[in-house]
Formats: C-alpha cells, structure tokens, sequence
C-alpha cells in the first residue's frame, strides 16, 4: 500500500475535498468574519461605535442575514469563537443561519504571536496545545473548516530561515489536527506589506514561504485536496515609491504561485492585506485572467468593510 | 537597508552577555564535582503508580509527606546532588512546619527546576507517533516559575523504536519542540534540560538503538542551532544506549558505555556542559554500575557524564517507606545510599558493593512509559 500508517481512510478525504470544493465552487469566496474583539474594537472605533458584545453581535447580524443570494457570493464564512455561539434578535444561532443559506461555516483556530528569540522581532503561531480538542467541538458546533494565521515580514534580515521554518511547521501541525477532525483547514502564511521593497523582492520571498509551507505540509501527511490556501497576493511594499499595476500584481502573483502550489490543493483564496476594496478586486480579477497555468480556483478571503472614508486597512 | 561591514557574530543575539553568564553557572552548578539530579516531577497520576505498589493511596498529603522525607534528608545531600526537577503542585507544597520545599532544598545549595511539557500529542499518519504539548503561554509561565524560585526547567519528548519508527517527522517535530521549549527557558532566566528519550520498549538490539540514538540526537543539536540556544546554558538528558528490554541478546556495562560514548561523542557538541543520563527502567543497581562504566570509557568526553534519575533514586526508598512516617530515617538512608552511590559512579569511582537490597537489583521498566 501507499503508506503503511494513513493518516485519513478514504472517506475522511472525501468528506474534506467536498468541503473544500464546495467553499471555492463557482466563483464563490471567503468572508473573514473572525476579527477578535480587540480587532473588532479598533475597526468600531473608527466609527465611533463601542466595542460592546452587543454592537459586535448586531453588525455580524445584519451581514449574516442578507438576502439568500448571497450564497452566490460567498462559499464560506470564518467566524471568531463568540460569534460562533451567538444568535439574531429573534434567537436563532448565526451558524444556523448561515448554514441554511449553504453558506460552509468556519473557525479561527489561532491564538496569537509568540516572539522568536534571536530574530529582528519575528514571531511563530501560539494554538497547537489542546488544537484537536478544540477542533472536535468546534465540528460538532458546526464548523467546517479552520483558520490559522502565520505572519512574516520582509526586513532587515527577514524573514529568516527560523521563522520561515517554525511558521510552516505550525501551520502544516495545524492543518493535520484540522484534518484529523474532520475541519478543512485554511492555511494562512501571510508576507505582510510592511516595507519599502518593491515587487520582485516580494515574489521572491513568497515563493520561499511557499515552498516552506507546501514541504511541511507534505511531511505531516497533509491531504491537500482536502486544504485550501490563504496567500498574500504579491505586491510592492507599502512604503514602495515605484507603482505596479494589477496585471503586473497578477503575473508576480500567479508566477509565485504556480512554482509553489501544487495542483491538489482545490482554492486559492487571497487576502486583502490592507489593499483597498476596489484594488484588491481588480487585483483579483487580472488575477484570473493571467495568461499562465493556473489550476486551482482563485479567489477571494476578505472581510468585510464598515462603511467610511476610503483608507488602506491596516492588517488584522 | 544598513550594508556596512558586518562587525558582530549576529544582529539579533538572542541572550545578552550577562544572561549568558547566569544560564552557564546555573548549567555548571549542578553537573559540578560528580553532582547529578534527583527527578522528583512524577505527575499525579504516575506518583499514584508508585505509590500504589507500595500500597499507600495517592493523596495529595502523601505525595508530600514522600517529598518532605527526602528534601529533609541531611545536608550532606549536596555532595551528590546539584539539582531537584519537582512538579508544579510539589514547587508550592511545604514540609510540615509550613517551610517551602523549594526553599529547604536552596538553603541545602541544590538548584531547582520544573516539569514543563504538558503531555502528548499524536501525529497523523505516523505509527502510533507523538509530539509534545506546553509550547502555548510557556514564556510567561517560565517567568513565574523563574519568580517563584526554580533555575532550570525540563521536557521530555518520546521517540519509540519500532516498524518505522521513529519517522522522520517524529523526530523532526520532536526536536523542534525541544529546541522552541529551550530558547523560550533561556529567555526567562531558566537552563532548559533537554530530554530526547529514546524508550527501550521492543526487541531491537544494541547497535540498532545506537543508530537510532545518533539520528535523534544530531536533530535536536541542528533543531537547537537553528533557534539560536546557548549550548553552554543547556544540560542534554539522554537514554543510555541500550538494547530493548525484549531483546533476548544481553550486554555489559563497558558494551552500553561504548555505545552510549560513542553515539554522544557524534553529536554532542563539546559546549554542552553536562549530560545527565534518564535511567529509563534500569534497575538502580543497573544504572549506577551503566553510569560508572560510561565514565571509564576510553573516548573523548567533554562534558559531565552525570545521572538525572527517578526511579533508579527512590525505588529503594519508596519501599522502605511504605507510607509510615516511623520509617523516615530508613527512607533518607536508601535514599543517600543510591545518590552518593551514582555521585561516585559519575567520577568513574563506584565500587559494586555486592550486598544490594532486592529493590535495588529490581527492573524498574514499565511499558511506554509517560509521566
């Protein structure tokens, strides 16, 4: 046989590559609902809303009810733990709302930086102790798949080899305990905008972060029909006096990811990274029609906007 | 970006000069003149397998009348014991005129130290393999513990010969977590034991267990590099190399020193200031005559050969004990005999004595062997 120890029995991977499938299915993408409080708080800040679990629970409200159409759109929603557990104002619990529009409902499974010593300032990933316990109620309470969030930043000296490693180490743990619960696992390894570098530089250290992470994940035995991934897309840093144009993102993008994905993994689903909305949609759309083999559904994890003056956001 | 000659070893040092310095003496306090550690940090539910083949009930009460017995032992203690490794209820418990045990034990001049790893963790598609736990909030929980008096801190990861095993991913993720608990230590003031147990569990034999050992070993000390961890502010709890303990094939001590110094003196760095052998199910008898044997042996040996033991230190005592305080003072002298007999026995002095106890002689194995 293949491999005498499997880590999934063929049903286990089917239930996860349809999960996964049904997420990036038609054009359909990700709403990022998963803002902790504190990052809650900020973005009600700036509309000078108070960080109240109730005005929290009321905007999460009024998005998960729209109109039935939105399904769509939207093939999955990530929620943060509160959310999970909270209803409308006629009682009925958000998960459940969502999951009768078909919308797949999922988890920020992450539990925040944990610094690198003898790093310029990098970090790894806290949230593996007690990660498929976690997992396993989370799916009970409905969840689908997961969410894990690594950060790399492009410095003097970053990211180095430690943290490109250690990142992709925890997040290929992450994804197997996912996995193993029956949690689609979305696989975050963010390169951050920070920065003045330009375009290339970017791509270059996006395809070593990719290669990391695809090598961790195949050395935990990692079903990656049954993953999806969240990426960066490539771009200049913010602090770039050179400009690109969304075709120049989109070839930068798809070049970085065509040399590093491997055709398995069913969706792409880019983050925003403090774009704006209407860059990150064209972005995503020169995305799509980039001339260059491109396997996979490319798509889309955002969160969603409140409404005020156009401003970059700041990453979650 | 700055691109001026590079005038330092590295950027971003992970230790200041100073807290080198503090890392290094701690390290070298406990391996110094043959010392070796007591490994008092039996979990709950592993005291209560001790406590339950001597027939006494595993209450919080008695596990602390055990400890205060032996923390309580003559100064003289501090000849062949440098360091203690408790368990988080015992670094907080207190002998019963209400003094600290951490404190009774620094007064003596013996170092403290703490259990931190948080149990075991599968990892899929291995056979039957494990990682680790105790990485989450483990700086901060360091911090306290640096506050509330311990100096080191241990975690023992478990790797298993067996029908592939260990995987590469077994050891890989096993000396990564050593290496990721190691440098959040150095941080918070705390030497890190680094404990890579190869189990004896199965049939294989020596050279095989030699192999084995060498491979691990060579990943913990590359996994240890890559995290930027001070070998000097470090001590390595190794097994022995030994065969399994259903290999029908037996050995000697000169053979399983050979072996061990020889897969040590491949992987070791020379800045490692001292190695404590776990004794691993030996019986104390075997682990005393293994740890002297390891001392005499003909090969290059840079650090301390010393011993961190458990069992192989209290089986003697937890049978004279029985739960009866009457026995205290035949609990201490079991208790002093086997320190000062493995204190000998790391200066490559001991002399088998050839009147040992039934205990002593006992193997102390116990199948897949958790905390």
């Amino acid at each position: 046989m293949a491999h005498q120890f499997p880590a999934l029995t063929s049903e286990k991977k089917k239930e996860l590559a349809e999960i996964a499938q049904r997420i990036v299915a038609n054009g359909k993408g990700i709403l990022a609902a998963d803002e902790s409080v504190g990052t809650m708080g900020n973005r009600l800040q700036r509309i000078k809303v108070e960080n109240t679990e109730e005005n929290r629970r009321q905007f999460r409200e009024i998005l998960f009810t729209v109109d039935n159409s939105i399904n769509q759109s939207i093939g999955g929603v990530i929620l943060f733990h509160e959310t999970l557990y909270q209803k409308d104002s006629q009682g009925k619990l958000f998960r459940n709302i969502l999951k009768e529009k078909g919308i797949v409902v999922g988890i920020k499974l992450d539990q925040g930086g944990a610094p690198l010593a003898g790093t310029n300032k990098e970090t790894t990933i806290q949230g593996l102790d007690g990660l498929s316990e976690r997992c396993a109620q989370y799916k009970k309470d409905g969840a689908d798949f997961g969410k894990w969030r690594a950060v790399l930043r492009i410095d003097n000296q970053c990211p180095s080899q430690l943290a490109i490693q250690e990142n992709a180490n925890a997040l290929a743990r992450y994804a197997s305990i996912c996995q193993q619960n029956g949690l689609v696992p979305i696989v975050e390894p963010e390169v951050i905008p920070d920065g003045d570098h330009d375009l290339e530089h970017c791509q270059y250290v996006t395809e070593k972060v990719l290669a990391a992470v695809y090598k961790a994940l195949n050395d935990h035995h990692v079903y990656l029909e049954g993953t999806l991934l969240k990426p960066n897309m490539v771009t200049a840093g913010h602090a770039c006096t050179k400009k690109y144009t969304p075709e120049q993102v989109a070839m930068a993008t798809v070049t970085a990811l065509h040399r590093t994905v491997p055709a398995a993994v069913p969706g792409i689903c880019f983050l925003s990274g403090g774009m704006s909305e209407e860059d990150a949609t064209l972005n995503l759309n020169a995305i799509n029609l980039c001339p260059l083999p491109k396997p996979w559904k490319l798509s889309f994890s955002w969160v969603a906007r409140l409404p005020t003056r156009r401003q970059p956001r700041r990453p979650s």
